[in-house]
């Protein structure tokens, strides 16, 4: 079973942004494998683990992104490809259609991916994939198993679960619950730094940076307005029940 | 300059959910002289579809049908290519909720098109349309603006105002649908959400954290938002303990909420959570630790053992409410 997992390099959730000049600043931040990817990653390696096969993991980004592939390789995936290449850094257009190209010369069962990243949050790179790629998706996804050429899985609704069959290939993008992300071993630190990471730039893709070109553009970046803080609450616990209830009706008119 | 416009509409059941109607008012305000029509798609949704209108819709398209009793992403996606073939918009909009973030991108794909996700706001400057959304969970927002022929955007519920229903109805349309095989299929459904109300659409959220202890410690917090007709909600904390279902996680990884009061009971306030629900309206904090940097965020903060105060405030609540 050849397995691909879309991944990418985030910041770290407990991150503080702040921004240089309208623009967030990369500075002091802690970079980390987007948590829904690592939830990807894992689940490609067990099923690896179960059906055999080989797991590829694909990013686009800048050139930290080797850490994240190297995470993932260490985790136990078998190889890489890194699209390295300033104009393929877009918007999610830019990059499923990078993604497609890449993906469109292999040979594979399912793609995994996560279901955002917990920066840009859109979660549209996966489901624009697939339908690149002619291929069906589930997302959301926290449970998959596989029955001969079809995968079953479960995928979060809104809080209910639907169980979904689909023929493979197939894409799934993963939430949280799917599974408890692995730590690299020792080993596995050791061995991911000698497996290989092919590199690629949009022209060894045959694409032109204007084929590309985002499609949304950022017009101003901005912090929320800092909370002036609140009130705490003082006495027995009754009155500061009733006083609450006060406050939510008539300051607040929330109640 | 004037747009098209067309809303796809967001179903509970056969019953609209409200973000449908926060999205044509957006879709009313961009049209500027263009047409704004609905798109509903779904079983035996058609006798509703007219009322739409009260809501800005001058036409409503209409795929009805047993093939859309549950979601199935080629058979809405062949709808929606449908209704955008007849209606021939510049923009769609969606709702951010589990069909229409994942029916956006399929239409983008086949659209080449830019998308906007989980707008919160939508304003036209200069005859452009500036759609405002969060990166980072909300720990920062990004003014947006899409320069393909069709733009496509999931509106977040909560977010953009409602217009009120004027009563008027709508042309409804049925469209043709050429259906195919779709390459999915729902095996079965489980109905598990606890309260009946979806959190990300949700006006009051009850959540509870590592201090809630145990699954069991959820009880009181159910209660409460019972009696307030709530959603439960759960920190990262909390379901990585087992307390609570991963479906009710709020935080950066989990759902972003904005609901009008989030009552935040034993949790302590990490950066992840405070991305997921800090741009609450009201947000009332119960915890045991002072020093809880939940308190930092919250308007109202008591200083107490969430096992005191939050029966207290059930039936408090209960009598207030009464009154």
């Amino acid at each position: 079973m050849n397995i691909l997992v879309c991944i990418k390099q985030t910041f770290d959730t407990e991150a503080k942004i702040t921004l240089d000049n309208g623009l967030v600043k990369e500075d002091g931040v802690q970079f980390v494998l987007n948590p829904y990817d690592e939830y990807a990653v894992e689940e490609a390696i067990s099923l690896k683990e179960k059906h055999d096969g080989t797991v590829t993991v694909i990013t686009v980004g800048p050139a930290r992104s080797e850490e994240a592939i190297r995470t993932a390789l260490a985790m136990g995936a078998d190889e890489a490809i890194h699209v390295e290449d300033e104009a393929a850094f877009g918007d999610e257009f830019t990059a499923s259609e990078v993604l497609a190209k890449v993906i469109q010369g292999l040979t594979y069962d399912l793609i995994l991916a996560g279901n955002q990243a917990v920066d840009d949050g859109s979660g549209q790179v996966a489901a624009r994939l697939a339908e690149l790629l002619g291929i069906p998706h589930v997302a959301t996804v926290v449970k998959v198993e596989v029955e001969g050429d079809a995968v079953v899985v479960h995928r979060d609704a809104e809080g209910d679960t639907e169980v979904i069959s689909a023929k493979m290939p197939v894409l799934l993008t993963a939430q949280q619950g799917l599974n408890e992300p692995r730590y690299p071993s020792l080993l596995g630190i050791r061995k991911a730094s000698k497996k290989p990471i092919e590199k690629k730039t949009l022209a060894d893709l045959g694409l032109n940076p204007t084929d590309v070109a985002s499609q949304v553009m950022v017009v101003e970046t901005y912090l929320p307005a800092a909370k002036s803080s609140g009130r705490i609450l003082e006495g027995e616990t009754a009155a500061r029940v009733q006083e609450l209830l006060q406050e939510l009706r008539q300051t607040s008119k929330v109640l | 300059m004037s747009r098209n416009v067309l809303v796809v509409a967001d179903l509970r059941g056969s019953q609209f959910r409200n973000v449908t109607y926060e999205a044509l008012g957006a879709a009313t305000k961009m049209a500027e002289g263009g047409q704004v029509a609905a798109l509903v798609i779904g079983f035996g949704v058609t006798d509703n579809a007219k009322m739409l209108g009260g809501y800005g819709a001058e036409q409503v398209y209409v795929a009805d049908g047993e093939a859309y009793e549950n979601y199935v992403p080629d058979h809405y996606l062949a709808a929606l290519k449908a209704g955008v073939e007849e209606f021939q918009p510049q923009v769609v909009l969606l709702a951010h909720s589990a069909i229409g973030r994942d029916l956006g991108p399929m239409l983008a794909a086949h659209q080449k098109a830019g998308q906007a996700s989980d707008v919160v706001n939508i304003e036209v400057v200069d005859g452009d349309v500036i759609y405002t959304r969060p990166i980072y969970a909300g720990k920062a927002f990004t003014k947006v603006k899409i320069t393909s022929a069709l733009a496509i955007a999931t509106v977040r519920p909560n977010n953009l105002a409602a217009p009120e229903n004027n009563g008027a109805e709508a042309s409804v349309i049925a469209l043709n649908v050429n259906l195919g095989t779709a390459r999915t299929s729902v095996r079965e459904l489980v109905k598990k959400a606890a309260t009946g109300v979806d959190l990300t659409e949700a006006k009051i959220i009850v959540s509870g954290g590592r201090g809630v202890k145990s699954a069991d410690g959820f009880k009181p917090l159910a209660d409460l938002a019972g009696v307030l007709g709530a959603a439960v909600g759960a920190s990262r904390g909390a379901c990585d303990a087992g307390y609570a279902d991963y479906s009710l996680q709020i935080g950066q990884t989990g759902k972003v909420v904005t609901p009008d009061l989030y009552i935040a009971c034993g949790i302590s306030g990490a950066i992840q959570h405070l991305a997921g629900m800090s741009n609450s309206k009201v947000i009332v904090a119960i915890n045991k630790d002072p020093e809880a940097p939940i308190f930092k965020v919250a308007d109202y903060g008591i200083v107490a053992d969430l096992f005191d105060v939050v029966p207290a405030l059930t039936s408090a609540t209960q009598k207030f409410l009464a009154e």
